[in-house]
């Protein structure tokens, strides 16, 4: 054992900290890999659009496993970084345990509104609100009157897209059917492109004529199918209009870009302590119009649409929430 | 009968495997336009530079100590069990029934109590492939490995529609109570005034691995089993004339293998996460393979090994966080050192054997490096 004590002491003599404070903003991606498209590609595309702004760099790293997510906060908060933010729900937990041992660090975390924390940052989206916008118009462009609906992992989270969307679909032709599946119960189930496809096979051999991919990287192979089969399918968190022009329909878009880029903006001096919810009315969800998807949206969806999201803000039209009561009125999962 | 003398075979194989590993990887490194003398600095400053650092490493080296004695102790019997991964992943369920729902008092008998379920459920896990080796015949290595696949299935519905709370979405246990919380390296070194990183994981089961290596080398030079294990492994027909029975020393090797990888659970589970994650085990039963081909199945080559391992996987972690270099890269130079230290053993053992032999016939030389 004279060995260990060797180390032990060795290690005792080495000073604590390598890095000095950096002060440079981190962002942890989430399982799904930094380029899935979707969640966590808003995230860079935010850090990105904030870094070429200010002239400033920022750290990141791709979780490889749900047992990296505290060793990442903790390295990144050891070597000084600020704010740290982190994405998706599966970091509650870990922050929850690591925060209070770096209280001069601030934590953003995306996805997650149920934790406490003097020092972390917590944001969530009303997804069901822009999920609504995004079921009407596959309403009214689908044919058959079956749309689809592509969940990645099965959580209350993906549940609460599913049935925001359900019901827009309902507002516009009660009689539609909407099929929901999830790809799988493990964090697997957000970058499972090939999965994905078979789902939406299945959803198109069902009659379905529109898919909407709630999935992260799952959805690549959503919109990938959608589009070889020839029917519409619609993007979610990032727009996805431009990865099949003429076959997404549109894009659900969750502003994570804008919540990123905020929380760099405002560096350490990010407001804490609190959540943050974005819905319609904040522009943190919506629905993506461009040249890719001009051709599918005619003025007459664009009105109905735009209708329904000024009734939403004015809190007119409320869509029910998965959360409220752990069901959805109108979709069993 | 020995071609080489003994330090060159325990020490001078693996230093020039890790050579041939390390200039590989180098190479690796500066194709991809990166700097390898600043990748070696950064890895050895972030892994050993700061107790932070050691922290990790050790903590790492837990986890292979375990898994590399549990593939130890059955090569000795010839058994090759690569199912070190599943049965690690069942101890975690192990730890995490008996942390959830047994009220302990204290810490000190958790551990005890988590250890004990830890190792019965990744012996349990092991003695299937080994009832079906003993029994049937049917090659350990294949029932091992495909058991992997099982466990991290069971693991998997266990997680997702049992263990998780209501409301959660991530598929992970509940956290430990805090009375179950165990010590840390900073907990045990403050008293002794040696001030240590208090976010690093490691933790006393540092202590019982190390422990767990000098039990494993009695075991195997100093019993009366270790003797059936060992000759069990030098040859079947010779032990079964000794009148040593082969199905029960396949089934006791496999059961203390199996143990000791699923009693890395009370590291990785107990020690570390507090609560029971998916994919825990990360690989570690796998590179417990590499430790003990690396430690030659000596609990003491277990230790050096681990460590070195632990040194690597840390390293490795800080590439990631402060390098460009991508992390499929950084696996990359993880198994070129398994490659060389564990696969290609022979490349560098029978030049070197030449070596020494021609050493030997010349008529004075000497023994010494020359």
């Amino acid at each position: 054992m004279t060995l260990m004590t060797k180390f032990l002491g060795a290690a005792a003599a080495a000073a604590l900290g390598t890095g000095a404070a950096l002060a440079e903003p981190a962002l942890i991606f989430d399982l799904g890999g930094k380029f899935d498209k979707s969640f966590n590609e808003a995230a860079f595309t935010g850090a990105q659009r904030w870094a070429e702004e200010t002239g400033e760099t920022f750290r990141e790293i791709e979780l490889q496993s749900e047992a990296q997510r505290e060793q990442a906060l903790r390295r990144f908060a050891e070597a000084g970084s600020n704010p740290i933010i982190t994405m998706g729900f599966g970091m509650a937990d870990p922050l929850t345990s690591v925060a209070p041992d770096y209280p001069d660090t601030k934590f953003v975390v995306i996805d997650v509104t149920w934790i406490e924390g003097e020092n972390i940052s917590q944001i969530g989206f009303a997804e069901h609100e822009g999920s609504y916008l995004v079921g009407m118009m596959a309403a009214m462009a689908s044919k058959t009157g079956t749309v689809g609906f592509v969940g990645g992992m099965d959580v209350p989270l993906i549940r609460h897209f599913g049935c925001g969307y359900a019901q827009g679909v309902k507002a516009v032709n009660p009689d539609a059917k909407v099929i929901a599946n999830m790809t799988g119960t493990t964090p697997a189930a957000w970058n499972d492109p090939v999965k994905g496809s078979e789902l939406t096979k299945a959803q198109i051999s069902q009659g379905a004529d529109v898919v909407y991919a709630a999935a992260g990287g799952t959805g690549v192979g959503v919109l990938q199918t959608a589009a070889d089969e020839n029917i519409l399918s619609i993007g979610v968190d990032s727009n996805q209009n431009y990865m099949h022009p003429g076959k997404v329909l549109t894009s659900m878009l969750k502003r994570v870009d804008v919540a990123v880029f905020d929380a760099m903006k405002a560096g350490a001096d990010v407001k804490t302590g609190g959540v943050i919810t974005l819905g319609l009315a904040e522009d943190g969800v919506g629905y993506a119009l461009d040249e890719h998807n001009a051709a599918l949206v005619n003025d007459e969806m664009k009105a109905a649409i735009d209708a329904a999201r000024e009734k939403i803000i004015s809190g007119e039209l409320e869509v029910a929430s998965y959360y409220t009561n752990d069901s959805c009125p109108v979709l069993d999962f | 009968m020995d071609v080489m003398p003994k330090w060159a075979e325990v020490i001078l194989v693996p230093l020039i495997s890790l050579l041939l590993a390390a200039i590989l990887s180098a190479l690796v490194i500066l194709a991809i336009g990166e700097d390898p003398v600043a990748a070696v600095k950064l890895m050895v400053t972030g892994a050993l530079g700061s107790s932070y650092g050691w922290g990790y490493t050790l903590y790492y080296a837990t986890n292979f100590m375990f898994t590399g004695l549990a593939v130890a102790v059955a090569f000795h019997a010839r058994l090759f069990n690569i199912g070190g991964e599943g049965q690690a992943a069942l101890g975690g369920l192990g730890v995490a029934l008996a942390c959830l729902y047994i009220p302990w008092p204290h810490w000190s008998l958790a551990l005890v109590g988590a250890a004990i379920a830890a190792g019965l459920f990744g012996a349990a896990w092991a003695a299937i492939p080994a009832w079906l080796q003993a029994k049937r015949g049917s090659h350990i290595v294949i029932t091992t490995i495909m058991f992997n696949f099982i466990a991290a299935s069971l693991l998997n519905y266990v997680l997702v529609n049992m263990l998780r709370p209501k409301g959660a979405m991530d598929p992970a246990s509940a956290r430990f109570p805090e009375a179950v919380q165990l010590p840390t390296l900073h907990d045990l070194l403050a008293p002794l005034g040696i001030e240590f990183s208090k976010a690093a994981p490691a933790n006393i089961s540092l202590l019982v691995a190390i422990a767990a290596c000098v039990v494993i080398w009695v075991l195997i030079w100093r019993t009366r089993l270790g003797y059936e294990i060992r000759s069990y492994g030098h040859s079947e027909s010779a032990a079964r004339y000794a009148g040593m029975p082969p199905n029960r020393i396949i089934m006791v090797t496999m059961l203390i293998s199996g143990a000791l990888a699923g009693m890395m659970a009370i590291n990785n589970v107990m020690g570390e996460a507090e609560r029971l994650v998916m994919n825990a085990v990360e690989g570690a039963g796998f590179i417990g393979i590499a430790v003990a081909l690396m430690g030659r199945s000596h609990p003491f080559g277990v230790f050096i090994a681990a460590i070195l391992f632990g040194f690597l996987y840390q390293g490795g972690a800080e590439l990631a966080l402060w390098t460009t270099i991508p992390r499929d890269l950084i696996v990359v130079i993880q198994a070129l050192v398994i490659l060389f230290t564990g696969a290609l053993d022979n490349m560098v053992r029978m030049p070197l054997e030449r070596v020494f032999l021609a050493l030997r016939s010349a008529p004075k030389p000497g023994r010494k490096e020359g």
